[in-house]
């Protein structure tokens, strides 16, 4: 099939960038999203021009660097789908696509459709960890989790990080992908002697850089990992509980 | 920008650490935007629920209802205390409710601007969450407001409303909405109250984090139950004075 794509084109950061439309030839629609990029990108380095620059490592929707906006939705059309797992099958022939880096005044664009989610990194140094003595291996199943903490942490941990909740958001908010690294940990024993901590230190972090939730609920339909914004509810929760603990001086003279 | 360290927040004391920390933290903001709703949508109920009395008409002295309930509630804790006392008291409150509220409104929507930046997507965005009664919550909020002033001015302090008399509860609200202009201002109102009703009584279990399984599908009976009740309510009041029905 035949596309005509319109490509946000942007030499480096803090330049000024516009839109650029490419065409698109003989796509077969077993092609994944990237992939149809890809031989577009061939041709430009043919013609000599500078390739269209993305970002993606994995190609199998688990590393969560491949986001783009496509044609208004983070990810393109498919639901619970990361770029790089979208088909070409999912367009017609003769479409012309609209393809846009992130937007948000955190993520400045770096260049073409690659932006800097480095306020991610900072919301994980505050928290996103638990801390454990190395050592020998523990032996296996010595803490017992419970059946349904497992499965809620590990719905959270599903989140790759991709940032498509930020770009959704009308206000630039992060609280789905915070929420998803808080309480992946929250919920699990080994994250409970840190909990109030980590919610704290990683909200007042995010705080810093992105808007606040007004609960408009668009993050959870462009999560590639239809990640719930329960958890959202359950880190305000811990948020506001960790205003009344404070672990480290309990019974302390 | 920098990294809230968990030593930081460790280090915290005293009443600072709450004002520094959660009433500054947009988390905190939505909680008490949520506490201060969800007080509001209480008073909107009673208020609403009282006012049902106009239609019981008069009372065998000829007195009307509705006369005789404000009456009561300026008269709130008898000769206890002194003679609306208790009904400012309650005035302060709802007055800091509404601050607190609208405080909040107005610090979260700046931040939000900023976060969001200058830069908008080419490609309209295809939302599939967002609805009009979220979207609206802003400048439906303030619509509110406005009628809320003007509500007060109609019908608590009278200044805009000529025929007005202390403590005549049910000629007031008589002179008042038998003008068209007038009742279709407190109907449009009604619509954009219930609107905001709807995304905010939904939207505060959310921000206070009341999300437990057992009671989730609740949160969404409760706002759309909620909305619908203060809507018809109120309405009906619009519409029996608009249409003669109470005169
Ligand atoms: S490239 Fe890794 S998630 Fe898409």
């Amino acid at each position: 099939m035949d596309l005509s794509l319109k490509i946000w084109r942007q030499a480096r950061a803090n330049e000024e960038g516009e839109f650029k439309t490419y065409q698109a030839k003989n796509v077969s629609p077993e092609a994944s999203f990237l992939e149809m990029l890809d031989e577009v990108n061939e041709e430009l380095n043919a013609t000599g021009e500078d390739p269209i620059a993305f970002e993606h490592d994995c190609r199998e929707g688990i590393c969560g660097a491949c986001g783009v906006m496509i044609n208004g939705s983070p990810h393109g059309p498919q639901s619970g789908t990361a770029t790089c797992q979208l088909h070409m099958r999912k367009f017609e022939d003769g479409d012309s696509i609209t393809i846009e880096p992130w937007r948000a005044t955190a993520f400045p664009v770096l260049k073409d459709l690659i932006v800097d989610r480095a306020p991610f990194d900072r919301i994980m140094e505050a928290g996103g960890y638990i801390s454990v003595n190395t050592g020998a291996a523990p032996d296996a199943n010595i803490i017992a989790v419970p059946k349904w903490s497992a499965e809620s942490a590990m719905d959270a941990a599903s989140c790759i990080g991709c940032a498509a909740c930020v770009a959704a958001c009308p206000n630039s908010a992060a609280n789905l992908f915070t929420a998803a690294k808080t309480q992946h940990l929250n919920l699990l024993p080994q994250g409970k002697p840190e909990r109030y901590l980590r919610a704290a230190a990683m909200v007042e972090t995010m705080e810093q850089y992105f808007g606040s939730c007004t609960n408009y609920g668009e993050c959870e339909k462009a999560c590639p990992k239809n990640i719930s914004i329960d958890f959202i509810a359950m880190m305000n929760k811990d948020y506001v509980r960790a205003q009344f603990f404070n672990m480290a001086r309990q019974g302390q003279k | 920008m920098t990294t809230t360290t968990r030593a930081e927040v460790e280090a915290r004391q005293g009443w600072r650490s709450w004002l520094g920390g959660f009433f500054s933290s947009s988390v905190g903001l939505k909680w008490l935007m949520a506490l201060t709703g969800f007080g509001l949508l209480l008073y909107v109920l009673v208020h609403m629920i009282g006012n049902l009395k106009v239609f019981l008409g008069t009372d065998a002295a000829g007195e009307y209802h509705i006369d005789l309930y404000g009456e009561a509630l300026r008269n709130l804790g008898g000769d206890l205390v002194p003679h609306e006392s208790i009904l400012w008291l309650f005035r302060i409150g709802l007055l800091a409710l509404f601050g607190i509220h609208i405080y909040a409104a107005w610090v979260l929507t700046l931040r939000n601007r900023s976060a969001r930046g200058k830069e908008r997507y080419e490609h309209k965005r295809n939302y599939e969450a967002v609805n009009y009664a979220n979207r609206t919550m802003r400048w439906g909020g303030v619509l509110v407001l406005l009628f809320v002033l003007f509500h007060i001015a109609d019908l608590t302090v009278g200044w805009a409303n000529p025929d007005f008399v202390e403590g005549a509860v049910h000629d007031n609200l008589v002179a008042s909405l038998s003008q068209p202009i007038v009742a279709i201002f407190y109907l449009a109102a009604q619509v954009a109250l219930a609107f905001h009703i709807y995304h905010g009584a939904w939207s505060l279990w959310q921000s206070l984090g009341i999300v437990n399984p057992r009671y989730k599908a609740f949160r969404r009976y409760f706002a759309v139950a909620f909305a619908a009740t203060v809507f018809i309510g109120n309405t009906a009041i619009i519409v029996a004075v608009w249409s003669g029905y109470i005169s």
